[in-house]
């Protein structure tokens, strides 16, 4: 990688930045450049070594670094299979501050529901679908010899993990994606940190974010309404603009989802889906959240607190819809089963 | 002695993809194989959750075209429900959908298939890059890329509640409309859009169309394939992103086949191969017959290309002039030159800016009735959208809460696997000769799957434009023998 090759101009002396994507969307990296302008900021104050969006860098570059050679890396998207985890453990090794960025690595996000059944399952489900023709069972193989060869694809493993169950992480940017305007405010940070005019948080800090709920950011107003039935969105909408959406009968994730988003998903008509996973001081999502469900419910005898209940169509997905892979549970009992 | 060359990883796939290109003894191409080494498992998993967020969980599989997940599932959870949004609902959700596409096609032809015309295939490594093309062409044309970037996800967070995973659109309709203060601003915006789009396509014509290497380029036959062509077309057959039926033409222009979304199935079946997590579609009716091709094999194409081939025309009047011209400059219908996608996904971006003036223009489209309550029971449900990258389909299956109890994606960039390996192998074996690889050839074979805008690697969308590869060379016995990086030191 010779210095003219990359799209910002380097200095040989500036801290070195990287970017990464493991099972992810490519949402996170698209947060980031929709920073803008901040971007040029970002190539002003660092050599960006590794960002395979943005640059060319490979696997070897980053191999042949010396070790702690990185001030920072910015890894999106959860462990799915073995070339997630040892990419994980290499940016690790050449990092000096890891962030767990975007909700994928921090939680593992809705590629975490996978964690509900066992790999096996989600392979043979994704090769016998309705238009798939596959009559003599043919399944994707980690190793496969063709006449020319042999040929590798990584090996997906057992359950989807979040960065943090892999290697050790230094901070935390949940969000699904993080917003724009918080990345900024992070780069900036990280700016005036390099200059000596700032101080890093201490280690384990979850980065870019409030420190409270979706609801106290959520200019709908709650009246303690407490209410008789759960309702799906589609039955009600549009949904009162100024009320409170759970109150109105939406089971909204905004009392244990953190803060950060500016409640975007609410002043949008709909409930929040719980994208930055959980707020400041919560240890279980979903415990939190059906402890916030089960304080509006209008009822007092089991059997009547039941049929409410029941109007939450999906509870597990309800409650751990981007958390499941970053709960303590950390998935379904079926996938831990061995194959 | 057996050479076996490993392109590994193609960094701008979402995830990772790799290529293996095997030699025979001579040093010519053997065999390639176009791996794709991710599967996430959306199909397993959506099982169980409610039909109505699938709008909120299919747009994770893809986070720069997010857009067409949130369309595809929100009208196959109309389709489910037999509900019919309002007029207000479908348009506003349209105009979204426009104000994305503008944003898409915009990024991938500044940052990514843009510089190989406007730097040339063969100017230095460090300069065929969007930077390169800035430097080039102006900093005011930088300047405009990134306003309309900003601008597209502007329309879409008012519409649609984020920039990002868009949440606004439900079973029957939309959660809100937009106020006549919004409707002026996207109108504005629109505008603006309009001429920018009629901006690139001069830069285009100037830039490549005025030089006759970069027509030879792309008339040539490295680039060239004879399949089936597929898109959403309306009652008239002119091309709409947003809804109708899909058309399919074959390699002679003739209408094979046109159906209802509905009846995708008796249409497409997808090919498995062991090597490879990622399965190819093809056309049922006429049969998977390898990777080949021509009238009897079923491989088809959908991208802007083949929605031009697969449609008689631009439903836009701007639009329109561009389509004629780009026929009548190519020689007819169909054009089978790959290479010539990048233009026609330039007619696309007028397209979609013109279509967004005439909805947010519609006396209706800041109208508050944007929902209609669903009264039925949910049973199946089937929605297509045109995907920037292809005709994207997602269907569910409920129970009658509307609970999924089973569901088949083909997403956009998968519809074009087939064709992806076939236009890679065919690079290859026309430009490897007696096992002599050279750093042009890199850019030759990134050129042959740059100009799908393949969506494995969503986020290529956005940035400068070096498909980064590494090919390492190593003889039978797995030793390395030579080792070719894109930026070489």
């Amino acid at each position: 990688m010779t210095p003219s090759s990359k799209p910002f101009d380097v200095a040989q002396d500036k801290p070195k930045f990287a970017m990464y994507w493991a099972a992810s969307c490519g949402g996170c990296e698209i947060a980031v450049l929709n920073t803008h302008e901040k971007i040029l900021d970002v190539d002003a104050n660092f050599e960006v070594v590794f960002w395979p969006v943005a640059m060319d860098a490979k696997y070897k570059n980053v191999e042949a670094m010396e070790d702690s050679s990185i001030l920072i890396t910015l890894f999106n998207g959860g462990i799915r299979n073995d070339e997630n985890e040892r990419l994980a453990k290499l940016l690790r090794q050449k990092s000096k501050i890891l962030v767990s960025f975007g909700s994928c690595a921090c939680e593992g996000c809705i590629p975490g529901l996978a964690n509900l059944s066992p790999v096996g399952e989600i392979v043979h489900t994704a090769f016998n679908t309705i238009t798939t023709d596959n009559p003599n069972e043919i399944y994707p193989r980690t190793t496969f010899d063709v006449p020319e060869g042999e040929l590798h694809i990584p090996k997906l493993e057992p359950i989807l993990r979040p960065l943090d169950q892999v290697v050790d992480v230094d901070y935390y940017m949940p969000g699904c994606p993080p917003e724009s305007h918080q990345i900024a405010e992070v780069i900036d940070l990280l700016i005036k940190v390099i200059h000596g005019e700032g101080e890093l948080p201490p280690k384990g800090t979850v980065i870019g974010v409030g420190n409270s709920t979706v609801c106290d950011e959520c200019p709908r107003v709650r009246n303690v309404k407490m209410i008789k039935a759960f309702r799906r969105i589609q039955d009600i909408a549009p949904v009162d603009p100024t009320l409170c959406i759970l109150e109105q009968g939406v089971p909204c994730n905004g009392p244990a989802t953190r803060s950060g988003c500016n409640a975007r998903c609410p002043q949008a008509g709909a409930q929040c889906i719980g994208c930055y996973g959980p707020a400041e001081g919560v240890m279980d999502y979903g415990a939190r959240l059906i402890t916030a469900f089960a304080a509006v419910i209008d009822a007092t005898a089991p059997e009547e607190i039941d049929k409410i209940l029941d109007g939450i169509p999906d509870p597990t997905g309800q409650v751990y819809r981007f958390n499941l892979a970053g709960s303590l549970m950390k998935a379904a009992k079926p996938a831990w089963v061995k194959e | 002695m057996t050479q076996r060359i490993s392109i590994d990883p193609i960094t701008r796939l979402e995830g990772h993809g790799k290529i293996e290109i095997f030699l025979d003894d001579q040093g010519n191409v053997a065999n390639t194989y176009f791996q794709i080494p991710e599967l996430r498992g959306f199909e397993r998993f959506v099982v169980g959750r409610p039909i109505e967020e699938m709008a909120l969980i299919t747009n994770r599989i893809c986070g720069v075209c997010p857009e067409a997940h949130n369309m595809a599932a929100s009208k196959a959870a109309d389709a489910a429900y037999k509900v019919n949004p309002p007029r207000t609902a479908k348009m506003l959700r349209e105009l979204l959908y426009s104000a994305f596409y503008c944003t898409d096609h915009t990024t991938h032809f500044y940052a990514l298939g843009g510089p190989d015309f406007i730097m040339g295939p063969d100017a230095p490594v460090a300069e065929r890059n969007i930077l390169g093309v800035i430097h080039k062409v102006g900093l005011e044309t930088g300047g405009k890329v990134i306003q309309m970037r900003k601008y597209g996800h502007t329309v879409v967070e008012m519409i649609g509640g984020r920039k990002i995973h868009p949440c606004a659109s439900i079973p029957g309709g939309m959660t809100k409309g937009i106020t006549e203060e919004q409707r002026k601003e996207i109108e504005e915006i629109g505008r603006w859009t309009v001429e920018f789009a009629q901006f690139s396509l001069k830069l285009f014509n100037d830039i490549v169309l005025g030089n006759p290497q970069y027509v030879d380029l792309v008339l040539g036959d490295i680039y060239t394939h004879h399949t089936h062509y597929m898109g959403l077309v309306d009652e008239n057959n002119k091309i709409n992103f947003y809804d109708g039926k899909v058309r399919v033409v074959d390699p002679n222009g003739k209408e094979f086949v046109k159906y209802e979304p509905k009846d995708y199935m008796q249409h497409i079946a997808e090919h498995v191969e062991p090597w490879t997590y990622l399965k190819f579609p093809y056309l049922k009716n006429v049969g998977w017959k390898g990777f080949v091709d021509g009238v009897d094999s079923g491989v088809y194409m959908t991208t802007p290309l083949s929605r031009l081939n697969a449609s008689n025309g631009m439903a836009t009047p701007r639009a329109q002039e561009e389509y004629e011209r780009f026929y009548s400059t190519l020689g007819g219908k169909p054009v089978h030159q790959r290479l010539a996608t990048h233009w026609a996904r330039l007619i696309e971006l007028l397209y979609a800016a013109e279509r967004w003036l005439e909805l947010v223009t519609d006396p209706e489209i800041s109208s508050p009735n944007v929902h209609a309550k669903p009264t039925q029971i949910p049973t199946e449900g089937i929605g297509i959208v045109e995907a920037p990258r292809g005709t994207l389909t997602h269907h569910y299956w409920t129970d009658e809460r509307g609970i999924v109890t089973k569901a088949n994606l083909i997403v956009g960039t998968t519809n074009n696997y087939a064709p992806i390996q076939m236009s890679t192998h065919k690079a290859a074996t026309s430009l490897i000769k007696e096992g002599k690889v050279t750093e042009g050839l890199l850019n030759m074979v990134e050129m042959a799957f740059r100009s799908y805008d393949p969506c494995f690697g969503c986020a290529t969308h956005s940035l400068p434009g070096q498909m980064p590869l590494e090919i390492t060379i190593h003889n039978s016995r797995g030793e390395l023998v030579d080792l070719i990086k894109q930026f070489v030191d």
